[in-house]
């Protein structure tokens, strides 16, 4: 331990335990995330109470209760809304919004991206199940193609939404993505999103093992994993495979391919991962990588700083301060064309 | 700024100069015309020279309609006076028609014998077709007889009054409405002064606006006094309204400087979230300008991020509050539901305009009260309070806030089209005799066993606001039926009832915490006349001229909407009949019929327009017998 560590309360995971009793189904991906979440929490260095929790309706959104800070489970897609008036109002708060792919794609894309794009400093976790849960298994925006669900018996025909290419399409200034088994991966993910000044959106694959159990098997099971997913590490060439034998390489038309290394290919060769570019298109490249054709990648996608708008809206009332003075109601009330009447 | 005294009447210039009590006076022409900037002048000039004044600027949705449509007609009326008024006037005494169109769409008011002004040069073969005159109307020697007719080739004049400065034709005749406003200026004996400096404020940065500006309004002035056509001018003397310090104000400015004053007095933020809407977006512009006092403006992405925003601030702890019209209070729906059950203090603003759907955006109508009270799914009672002019939302509105915190629950602050645009002369209040909000936070644990108990309620049924960021009242609250005391997710058929009944009890207890309800005229008798909102000129106009008139008739005017004052059912029960005209199909009507089973008639109206006190007296007159 560093010796110039600041003297802030020591908080533990169970510090952030709330007295209510958890009620996702038994071994819902939930779980995990809320345990790494409270693992994460007392790491910050920030008081319990300065944290605030938003969500919206589904599963996902029963989070805020679990978690003993202040919380707010608002209504169905609202949440980055919310939480935009929690951050304005109390610029001081560590705000992060709890959703799910219905929650915040479907009935709340328009908040979603309008979040995103202000960069206000907010969190927010969207935990990806493609389903929706609560309301007993109907098809959601992430769900493929061909879903068969309660209201798809016959397969679903829209076309699903990438959470990742939304948010960078909407010039997200962090984005990365975690699983929810992958506890030491998603504590890191987590970790950076809480350190990120702006808007830092996480899609979290996340199991639910009721309606719609191992839509993310690929990228979780030990037979499939290392071939599925690639691991990325800023500075790093994309490699992947149980012998880490796979690169990911950018080949010609603006899309990237899988190579063998070994042989011609040298790992200089490959796509090296760049999580500051301040221009997106890289992060958008990573984030069409989508299984089967692909591996998914993980972690980090984009980190990027630009001003927020919490702080704008800080410093615009501190400069109207500085130009006008202090408001002055007597002088405001006068303004204008005045008269007597005697 | 500039500050009047009052002065003498001015020279007679050598006509004869008429004293009048009251002038009822409309300008109209194209959107692009000016007309709602000399209707502000004017109003400015009567009002800082003593008159009383009311204003209606009537416009339409269109920015720019197609030149010389007859949809593209905008108006501003204004009535001045030497005692006090109390709306915009019935019929119009003098008319100033910039082209045929106004002339088509505007000339059934102007009373017989008035005075009509127009830009003869408009009339033209062009405007009259626009305008679907088959003949030129100040040709119909039938019509123009019933009127003390001006024709005045505006727009050569005004021409020739800015020549030399260089100015583009189109920009020229971008002044005519200054030669018009001159004319009036003359007509009325207004000092053009205060014009004069707002035209040179205004336009600091470019001098040939200035100049032709004040050469147009100059030449108006002028022409008015040298040509024949003009023999005699008149002269309002000023209105004897209570001594003090003045200035004019419109509705939507009045909430903005309340909310503002607010922030600074309570030494609390103001947190304002908005979308743009007809005919609330003035509140987002004028809030945006006062961040010094302690305001946060957020212009949000729709009107469901406004409102949830609003939610959040509030919960957030600052005074949350957000605004607009009729389609968007529809969107706001849920999310004030949410603040409803997470009882939190916050203030939606409904300045009211015509419906349903996007109805009429630029016209004003009374038809949200039903939507105000019962627009939200399930057993969900808000107070509501309703502002009876554009001077009045100053206080209500924090008025509304001392509610929504003393009570914790969201209120909600009934406007409309015609007080947001409408102005009228506002006596300034001393700074010191302003209200302050006084607000308490909970700072420790409430609960015995040292917990934090978010639903604990006080005598009044409020709960505690705990602002996060403070130590040890970390709380999660929600949509969710909660359980009474805890707020922990209860939803156990008995304690639903019990939040039911306690959220409606909450709401209904501030009656204990109103003024009770006055009645100007007799306190029993034939007839009362109960209105609220906007029409409170028009309904207190007409039941005065009734009772001068000797009838028994008495008027009351509501503010407090939900809950009612609670004499209201004593004083309704007084009177043998009950009459209330409502710009709307009957609303507050059925309201009372409701709680107080009293066989009260309805007058309505949904015409995009005020009443007209004949009307109303008329009316009067009928159900008084």
């Amino acid at each position: 331990m560093s010796v110039d560590m600041p003297t802030l309360p020591t908080l533990q995971s169970k510090d952030f335990a709330s007295d209510q009793e958890v009620r996702w189904c038994p071994r819902c991906g939930d779980y995990s995330i809320l345990a790494q979440m409270k693992k994460v929490l007392p790491t910050l260095g920030i008081p319990k109470e300065k944290f605030c929790f938003v969500s919206g309706i589904g599963c996902s959104s029963r989070f805020p209760y679990y978690v003993n800070t202040y919380g707010l489970h608002s209504i169905h897609g609202r949440a980055p809304a919310v939480a935009t008036g929690v951050k304005l109002a109390n610029p001081e708060l560590q705000v992060w919004v709890i959703t799910g792919d219905g929650d915040a794609l479907s009935i709340g894309g328009n908040h979603f991206l309008h979040a995103i794009r202000r960069n206000i400093d907010m969190k927010i976790i969207l935990f990806n199940n493609q389903i929706y849960g609560l309301t007993k298994g109907q098809y959601s925006p992430t769900s493929p193609v061909g879903k068969k669900s309660k209201s798809t018996p016959y397969g679903s025909i829209d076309h699903p939404l990438t959470p990742l290419s939304v948010a960078i399409g909407a010039e997200a200034t962090f984005v990365a993505r975690s699983v929810d088994v992958d506890i030491k991966h998603l504590t890191m993910v987590l970790e950076r999103a809480a350190h990120h000044k702006g808007t830092a959106f996480v899609e979290v694959y996340q199991d639910c093992n009721v309606f719609n159990q191992g839509a993310f098997s690929y990228a979780t099971d030990k037979e499939t994993r290392s071939d599925s997913i690639v691991y990325l590490e800023h500075g790093k060439p994309l490699i992947f495979g149980k012998n880490r034998e796979k690169g990911i390489r950018v080949a010609e038309g603006n899309r990237v391919e899988i190579v063998q290394l070994g042989g011609d290919v040298k790992e200089d060769d490959l796509l090296f991962h760049d999580e500051k570019t301040p221009e997106p298109s890289l992060a958008f490249l990573l984030s069409r990588m989508r299984h089967p054709e692909f591996p998914e990648p993980m972690g980090i996608f984009r980190a990027v700083e630009r001003s927020t708008y919490d702080e704008s809206v800080t410093k615009q009332v501190e400069a109207a301060r500085a130009k006008l003075g202090e408001g002055d109601v007597e002088k405001l009330l006068n303004s204008g064309d005045t008269w007597f009447v005697n | 700024m500039s500050t009047a005294t009052l002065d003498a009447p001015a020279s007679t210039n050598g006509k004869p100069l008429e004293n009048l009590e009251t002038v009822v006076i409309r300008f109209c022409g194209d959107s692009g015309d000016g007309i709602q900037s000399i209707g502000g002048h004017m109003t400015n000039a009567s009002a800082m020279f003593g008159n009383d004044v009311r204003t209606f600027p009537d416009f339409p949705a269109e920015i720019r309609a197609p030149a010389g449509s007859l949809f593209g007609v905008s108006g501003y009326q204004l009535c001045f006076s030497n005692h006090d008024v109390f709306t915009p006037g019935d019929a119009v005494d003098t008319l100033v028609a910039m082209n045929p169109a106004a002339l088509k769409t505007n000339i059934a008011d102007l009373k017989r014998g008035g005075t009509l002004i127009v830009n003869e040069e408009e009339f033209n073969k062009s405007g009259l077709q626009k305008a679907s005159y088959e003949a030129n109307p100040l040709d119909d020697e039938n019509l123009m007889a019933k009127f003390r007719v001006h024709k005045v080739p505006m727009t050569r004049l005004n021409r020739d009054a800015v020549e030399g400065l260089g100015l583009s034709l189109k920009n020229a005749d971008l002044c005519r409405n200054f030669f018009a406003l001159g004319l009036v200026y003359w007509l009325y004996d207004r000092d053009p002064k205060p014009t004069e400096d707002n035209i040179r404020t205004k336009f600091a940065k470019k001098p040939d606006v200035v100049e032709a500006n004040l050469r147009a309004l100059r030449a108006g002035m002028n022409y008015g006094f040298s040509t024949e056509s003009f023999t005699v001018h008149y002269h309002v003397p000023p209105a004897k309204l209570p001594a003090g310090k003045y200035r004019k104000i419109t509705g939507n400015e009045a909430v903005a400087m309340g909310l503002a004053t607010m922030a600074k007095l309570s030494g609390k933020t103001v947190v304002f979230s908005g979308y743009p809407i007809t005919p609330a977006s003035d509140i987002l512009h004028d809030l945006s300008t006062f961040k010094h006092f302690g305001v946060k403006t957020f212009q949000a992405e729709d009107e469901i991020a406004a409102m949830s925003a609003c939610v959040g601030a509030a919960f957030a702890g600052e005074l949350a509050v957000t605004a607009s019209s009729g389609p968007g209070i529809c969107l706001k729906g849920e999310a004030m539901g949410l603040g409803m059950m997470t009882e939190l203090p916050m203030v939606i603003i409904d300045v009211q305009r015509g419906g349903p759907s996007t109805g009429l955006p630029t016209k004003t109508e009374q038809s949200d009260l039903l939507l105000a009270m019962y627009g939200r799914n399930g057993e969900s009672p808000l107070p509501i309070v309703a502002a009876s002019g554009p001077g009045d939302c100053f206080s209500l509105i924090q008025e509304a806030f001392r509610i929504a915190t003393e009570f914790m629950c969201p209120v909600i602050f009934l406007s409309d089209g015609y007080i947001a645009n409408g102005a009228e002369p506002w006596q300034i209040p001393n700074v010191a005799d302003l209200p302050r909000l006084k607000i308490e936070h909970i700072t420790s644990v409430n609960g015995e066993n040292g917990e934090y108990l978010p639903y604990k309620r006080n005598e009044k049924l409020a709960r505690p606001w705990a602002k996060p960021g403070t130590k040890g009242l970390e709380h999660r609250i929600g949509g969710i039926e909660k359980k009474d005391v805890t707020g922990n997710i209860d939803y156990s058929p008995k304690n639903h009832q019990h939040m039911t009944n306690t959220r409606a009890q909450k709401v209904a207890n501030i009656a204990n915490f109103i003024p009770e309800q006055t009645v100007d005229g007799p306190a029993s008798g034939k007839l009362l006349v109960i209105s609220w909102g906007g029409t409170y000129g028009a309904v207190r106009t007409a039941v005065q001229q009734a009772q001068t008139a000797g009838k028994s008739v008495a008027h009351t005017h509501l503010r407090y909407m939900n809950p009612f004052p609670r004499n209201l059912g004593t004083i309704l029960k007084s009177y043998e009949k009950v009459l209330v005209p409502e710009l709307n199909c009957g609303q507050l009507r059925m309201l009372l019929r409701n709680q107080f089973l009293v066989d009260a008639q309805g007058y309505n109206k949904v015409e995009g327009k005020p009443f007209l006190v004949n009307e109303l007296v008329n009316v009067i007159n009928e159900f008084h017998g």
